[in-house]
């Protein structure tokens, strides 16, 4: 879903730079809800207040929600089928890179990163470790890494 | 995916929604992550789903177009499906199952969309602040790196076939290259993927 919200928003109709599409990820990211969601309100508000607001929310939830109620009564017929249950894996598969490439896209944008490129490089390996690797509760984590990673760039910008 | 009989009075569907809107609050960086407690409430706690429901709710959802949010969703239409005695049980059923869909998505979104809504105006009105920009800026390596793992769990996670391991991680592996590298629909990719299922590669 991101790697579609990257490409349509920044990449083809360029409301967005990368570098802004970066920073409102990661308050969609750390505030609570779904986190496409979250960039569609932020986005929409900002463009067309309130009404753009729940429009944007509202279009993110209508059509997919039909589609999968659709998927919900198809499988409920064909749960038993393996080749579904294959495709199905399939997709899981294919979702899993596509998320990650979203993710590697973005890492040139952090060059120009007040931090510096090594260390901000050394913070996603370290998150990456944490949730991947150590299966560590994200929450800590994102308190964790992600006060550190605030209070350092604070401390950065400020000189 | 049988349904099971179950009895939702008023005040149920009204604990239900109370549970969900708690959630939501409890969401960051998606529902996903609130989904042992949601398991927890719903088949563990009160037997209002079963396991096999609850997982194929969040497996379809994964793999569907759109926020994977929805699964909240296809939660609550079971929940209501159940109370209508399965979906063979004809339009009262499908009536109550929507009816269930509404109260657990309204329940997962108000809270944290409101929220939301309010902390980032604040936030845009306050863009130039140190504080502001630290943060936004702070956390944007946190991010690429939670993004590349979130990628990593989802394409570790579905190993249950008779194909090797491999073959899901170089399927995952390819699709991140082509995201990567080109401009081909994504959509096309996830058709290539359930196909690739499908013909038993993976």
């Amino acid at each position: 879903m991101l790697a579609i919200v990257q490409r349509e928003m920044v990449e083809k109709k360029r409301w967005l730079t990368p570098e802004q599409f970066l920073e409102d990820w990661a308050v969609a990211q750390v505030m609570p809800g779904p986190n496409v969601i979250n960039l569609a309100l932020m986005i929409g508000d900002r463009y067309f207040g309130l009404r753009g607001a729940i429009a944007a929310v509202a279009g993110m939830l209508a059509i997919p929600l039909v589609v999968i109620l659709v998927l919900a009564v198809l499988y409920a017929h064909y749960a038993a089928n393996p080749q579904v249950a294959a495709a199905l894996r399939g997709m899981g598969a294919v979702s899993g890179g596509l998320i990650a490439a979203t993710g590697i896209k973005l890492v040139p944008q952090l060059r120009r990163h007040p931090l510096g490129f090594a260390t901000c490089l050394a913070f996603v390996a370290l998150v990456f470790g944490a949730i991947a690797v150590f299966k560590m509760p994200l929450g800590w984590v994102l308190l964790a890494v992600g006060g550190v990673a605030c209070a350092w760039t604070w401390r950065k910008i400020g000189a | 995916m049988s349904h099971i009989a179950i009895a939702m009075q008023w005040h149920d569907w009204l604990a239900l929604f109370g549970q969900y809107m708690l959630l939501s609050l409890l969401s960051i960086s998606g529902a996903i992550t609130t989904v042992p407690d949601m398991h927890r409430y719903l088949v563990a706690q009160h037997g209002w789903l079963t396991d096999a429901q609850f997982s194929s709710s969040v497996a379809i959802a994964q793999a569907a177009p759109g926020p994977n949010v929805l699964f909240v969703a296809l939660m609550g239409w079971n929940v209501g499906l159940n109370a209508g005695g399965g979906i063979g049980a004809g339009p009262g059923a499908w009536l109550l199952g929507f009816f269930g869909l509404l109260v657990t998505m309204f329940g997962i979104m108000l809270p944290s969309t409101t929220l939301t809504y309010l902390a980032t105006r604040w936030g845009h009105r306050n863009r130039e602040r140190r504080g502001v920009r630290a943060f936004k800026q702070g956390m944007a390596p946190v991010v690429v790196g939670l993004l590349i793992a979130t990628g990593w769990v989802l394409a570790a996670g579905n190993h249950a076939g008779d194909a090797p391991a491999w073959h899901l991680w170089l399927l995952s592996a390819v699709a991140a290259l082509i995201v990567w590298r080109t401009r081909v629909h994504l959509l096309w990719l996830l058709g290539a993927g359930a196909l690739l299922g499908a013909v038993g590669f993976v």
